[in-house]
């Protein structure tokens, strides 16, 4: 009894507290000045359509060609990874090494600014992008699908063996799809690290009409002095990666049944 | 790609009646499907397999028994080449696998395999299942491919089954649909490791009748199982293995009816009636 007692009372002190910080917020804040900063509906509405049309909609291009160029890449190591060729293995860890060490914005100088100066040639933008996004993806995918290749039953492959396959058609035909349904919730993670990622495009040298959410945001705050473009993008965001969050959930969930 | 000339074993058609065609009848064959030679096999410093001598003949049935851990499985993998042989010969369907010259994958797809894990692919259908190795690697088309699938569906009684995924299927159900896989590449010969260890006791004796079928059709079969009963009924001859080694064989009345040797007497006993197997194994020689 005096426990349960003890259990209530230290609830009620906590919900105290939460409702003392909420009203003396409440009250302290200056409610005019933070909804002309943040909810400044002339700045909001300025923001349409281009904020979808051209930042949105760039955001989830970069995204979506890093993602591709990244996967297609990190398969890649991850084979090489598996390799029983030595050489091809140390390839694969230096390049995971490197890439999962180093931030992703010193890719990106490099490669917007790095490569185009020291070798004279201009890149095209959504290459840079593509590559730079891709190259750190890679990285981290190549880990996610050799750990999901190795989790495919080794009698998989003796199967695929014994009748008569040979071992990269075995590869190809029955463990990669089985390893891309088990990596699948990671790489939905990987793509949400790659939509909030893209926003370091903002330090290349974009055209209008490149822009993506979080250049597109820094400009407008510029133009209007107000932090609503900033929320908005913030919300697009979001738009983006709630559903993918909630989706890797629902994948989780699956594979978590399917054992 | 290329179509092996005798290669389609697997049409369903003359399914129930291979025993009329070129395949030797029951135990009279006298080419030898399986033949292996002082086959040694070591993982490490462990040695498996001590020297094992077997001749499967073309259309015979051979069973093999033994405790688990002697090498049952082992040797069964040789066979294929799941597993490199450490010294020893093993020649299959006329091929020396252990000869490095010879394109394994080429010889696999005349030897079928049943595992004790089924081994179904979970992600593809019974009729994916049966038809992507005859695509992949025999190079048949679609629709050729399905015919001879449905075919061998027929010859395990699953015919309702070929849109389900394996992970709807019961133990026995799949086991019966890997073995369909195995016949849809229209082998030569079938390895059985332990095809029904895995089932529930009541799912047992549908796989069993299918491979007491397929014996009838004169199938070679080289089977790895502890049902005595099949052992008995079924298999021309009866091989029993302890620590890596071949310690009896004959004919099943012989092996299993009236064994020679003490060790197989004991594993018998155990196996037979469990209860029993105290006593017997207490018992000096
Ligand atoms: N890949 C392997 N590596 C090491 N030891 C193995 C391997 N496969 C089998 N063994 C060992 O070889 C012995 C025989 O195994 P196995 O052939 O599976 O026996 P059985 O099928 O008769 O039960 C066992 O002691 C087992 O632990
Ligand atoms: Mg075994």
């Amino acid at each position: 009894m005096r426990r349960r007692n003890r259990t209530r009372l230290i609830r009620t002190v906590q919900y105290g507290v939460l409702v003392a910080a909420v009203l003396a917020f409440a009250l302290a804040a200056d409610w005019g000045e933070l909804r002309r900063a943040f909810f400044d509906l002339g700045v909001a509405r300025a923001q349409f359509p281009e904020v979808v049309v051209t930042a949105l909609v760039n955001t989830v291009v970069y995204t979506m060609i890093g993602f591709g160029f990244g996967l297609a890449l990190g398969l890649l190591l991850a084979l090489m990874r598996l390799s029983r060729v030595p050489p091809y293995r140390w390839l694969a860890v230096g390049y995971i090494e490197f890439f999962r060490g180093i931030p992703a914005l010193l890719v990106f100088i490099a490669l917007g600014f790095g490569v185009p100066l020291a070798f004279q040639v201009s890149i095209n933008q959504y290459v840079t992008v593509m590559l730079a996004l891709g190259l750190v993806g890679a990285a981290y995918m190549a880990e996610t699908i050799r750990a999901g290749i190795q989790a495919v039953p080794k009698g998989q492959t003796e199967a695929a063996r014994s009748l008569g396959m040979s071992q990269s058609r075995a590869m190809v035909s029955i463990v990669i799809p089985q390893a891309f349904r088990i990596v699948l919730p990671p790489l939905a993670n990987e793509l949400i690290l790659l939509t909030k990622d893209s926003s370091l495009v903002y330090l290349l040298g974009l055209s209008m009409d490149q822009y993506e959410l979080t250049k597109f945001g820094r400009d407008a705050l510029n133009q209007h002095h107000s932090l609503t473009p900033i929320l908005i993008a913030g919300l697009f965001y979001l738009a983006l990666t709630l559903p993918l969050g909630h989706l890797v959930r629902r994948l989780e969930a699956r594979t978590a049944r399917a054992r | 790609m290329n179509r092996n000339e005798n290669d389609g074993g697997g049409a369903p058609e003359d399914g129930g009646r291979r025993g009329d065609g070129g395949v030797p009848e029951h135990g009279a064959g006298t080419s030898a499907a399986i033949e292996v030679t002082g086959l040694h096999k070591s993982f490490g410093d462990l040695e498996v397999l001590k020297g094992i001598d077997i001749t499967v003949r073309g259309g015979e049935v051979v069973c093999v028994i033994g405790p688990s851990g002697s090498g049952k499985s082992t040797l069964l993998r040789c066979v294929n080449l799941l597993e490199e042989p450490t010294s020893g010969t093993v020649r299959v369907a006329g091929f020396e696998v252990t000869d490095p010259e010879v394109d394994i994958d080429r010889v696999r797809r005349r030897i079928g395999m049943v595992f004790q894990a089924f081994n179904l692919f979970p992600h593809l259908t019974t009729l994916g299942n049966l038809t992507l190795p005859q695509r992949r690697v025999l190079g048949r088309g679609r629709a050729e491919a399905e015919e001879v699938a449905r075919g061998n569906l027929r010859r395990v009684g699953l015919t309702d089954k070929e849109s389900s995924y394996p992970a709807q299927l019961s133990g026995g159900q799949q086991q019966r649909v890997a073995i369909a896989r195995a016949l849809s590449m229209g082998p030569e010969l079938m390895l059985f490791d332990e095809p029904t260890s895995a089932l529930d006791p009541e799912l047992v004796g549908d796989v069993l009748a299918v491979m007491r079928r397929l014996a009838q059709e004169g199938m070679t079969m080289l089977v790895v199982t502890h049902e005595m009963s099949f052992a008995r009924e079924v298999a021309d001859r009866v091989v029993f293995m302890d620590a890596g080694a071949i310690v009896e064989e004959g004919p099943p009345e012989q092996v299993v009816g009236e064994p020679q040797q003490a060790r197989t007497r004991a594993f018998l006993a155990r196996v037979l009636d469990p209860a029993a197997a105290d006593v017997l194994e207490q018992e000096p020689g």
